[in-house]
């Protein structure tokens, strides 16, 4: 079938059987590898793109059902400033090893911030759930989140623009 | 992990999407239980009819003394609020501990229902209402008392040639009660053991206990559960016979905490 996407903001026709998934388009056919491949049964988080403006599990979206959506990947984040945060608090407090589950990981942190300003370190630990790291025991992520979450809060950070720097002591 | 092939349609409206339905074609609302029944080749439909952009599939309507839910509406929009009055604070608090955000974002209230695995929630706590699915087939609307809407293990009253279209609840009065406990050993999982209790003024309170290798238990008269949430909790499940014992000891806590939030 023919399909019709929206992709990091770029307007993008494929070709595709309506049983592949939409992590397996992106890698694939578009080349973006950023979105990782797990469990392929919405278990691990690995593929978590936004879809449609919301967090999703592309392993379980096929072709069929994606036609018409618009898909933000890793990759269309770049210069993103809550993801340049979440990038450097990650960095800082060393939230990932193999790196596997981190694009994913950075998905749903993101969304963390932006929907749940306010969260505390129980709901952070409840809201990634859904991302599963093989390596790092996750307290390093927790920790990243909860300083970008924290420096997002202090007052004159309305600016998202503002540097992280000093947020991580 | 790759799915069999299989066609897809985007029905339009309701008529053609009963008409996929009676050619056989599977529907699918968010693809959160058929997704993964896919890719592991559980499930192996010929087509595939998405349900999605129906007209209403997603909609809530507020009536004067009644909420319908749209089949469709997604778990993370019930979480955020968007069903009014208290039956709405109480969906919300369920739907926040389904499984993950980005399931929730796709996954709904209908698909959870239409799918009926014996630990999902909607499947513990809808039974719980005195309300209605709403089924649409080729001879029109047939509304099903939630109570008796799951039959068993994965099977609901639709016939083969229906649809759920939406869910009808009615606005709770003053003075209702409710409580719900379940036992995950990790958020978001599937439950080892749930249960609910509510209790509207002036009628009998409705217990459902769920996760069990059967359809939920629907109690509807749960005054003696109530009345003595410990005693009755441990009679009522010791009834069940189930073979093993720490499932067993999780199911009496469960309904025992509903009921003690509840009395
Ligand atoms: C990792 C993971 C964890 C999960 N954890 C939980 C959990 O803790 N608790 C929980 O309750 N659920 C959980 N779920 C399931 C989730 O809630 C699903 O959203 C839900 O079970 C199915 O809804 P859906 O809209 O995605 O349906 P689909 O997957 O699209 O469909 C499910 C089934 O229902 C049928 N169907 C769908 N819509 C209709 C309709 N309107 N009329 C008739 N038939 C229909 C389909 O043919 C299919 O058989 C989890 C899912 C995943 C992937
Ligand atoms: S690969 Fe999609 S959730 Fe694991
Ligand atoms: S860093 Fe290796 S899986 Fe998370």
């Amino acid at each position: 079938m023919k399909l019709h996407l929206t992709v990091n903001g770029a307007a993008t026709a494929l070709e595709a059987e309506p049983r592949t998934h939409l992590a397996d388009l992106l890698r694939d056919q578009l080349l973006l590898t950023g979105t990782h491949i797990g469990c392929e049964h919405g278990v691990c988080g690995a593929c978590t793109v936004e879809l449609d403006g919301a967090p999703a599990r592309s392993c379980l979206m096929h072709a069929g059902s994606c036609d018409g959506a618009t898909v933000r990947t890793i990759e269309g984040l770049v210069d993103d400033p809550v993801m340049a945060l979440l990038c450097e608090a990650f960095s800082a407090e060393h939230a990932l090893q193999c790196g596997y589950c981190t694009p994913g990981m950075l998905m749903t942190a993101r969304d963390i911030v932006l929907r749940l300003p306010e969260a505390d370190e129980d709901r952070v630990r409840e809201e990634l759930a859904g991302n599963l790291c093989r390596c790092t025991g996750y307290r390093g992520i927790v920790r990243a989140l909860l300083a970008v979450l924290a420096s997002r809060r202090r007052p004159g950070s309305g600016d998202p623009d503002s540097p992280l720097s000093g947020c991580l002591a | 992990m790759k799915p069999a092939p299989f066609d897809y349609t985007r029905p339009r409206d309701w008529s053609a999407a009963l008409a996929a339905l009676a050619a056989g074609a599977r529907p699918t609302a968010g693809g959160q239980s058929l997704g993964p029944m896919l890719n592991l080749r559980l499930a192996m439909p010929e087509t595939i009819a998405d349900l999605r952009h129906l007209p209403g599939f997603g909609v809530i309507d507020q009536q004067r003394d009644c909420v319908r839910i749209g089949a469709g509406t997604t778990h993370a929009r019930i979480e955020d609020g968007a069903v009014p009055g208290q039956v709405g604070a109480i969906l919300a608090r369920i739907a926040r501990n389904i499984a993950y955000r980005a399931v929730r974002n796709r996954g709904t209230l209908g698909g959870s229902l239409s799918h009926a695995d014996p630990a999902a929630d909607w499947v513990t706590v809808l039974p719980a209402f005195p309300g209605h699915a709403i089924a649409l087939g080729p001879e029109g609307e047939r509304r099903i008392p939630l109570g008796c809407f799951v039959t068993g293990v994965f099977a609901v009253a639709l016939q083969e040639t229906e649809l759920l279209q939406a869910v009808e609840l009615p606005m709770l009065p003053e003075g209702t009660r409710f409580g719900h406990w379940k036992f995950c050993r990790k958020p978001g999982e599937f439950s080892k053991a749930s249960a609910c209790v509510l209790a509207l003024p002036g009628s009998a309170p409705r217990a459902v206990l769920a996760a069990l290798d059967q359809r939920p238990l629907v109690i509807d008269d749960a005054a003696a559960l109530l009345a003595a949430p410990e005693a009755e909790a441990a009679r009522i499940v010791e009834g069940l016979r189930l073979a093993d014992p720490w499932r067993e000891a999780l199911a009496r806590v469960a309904l025992r905490n509903a009921a003690q939030e509840a009395a």
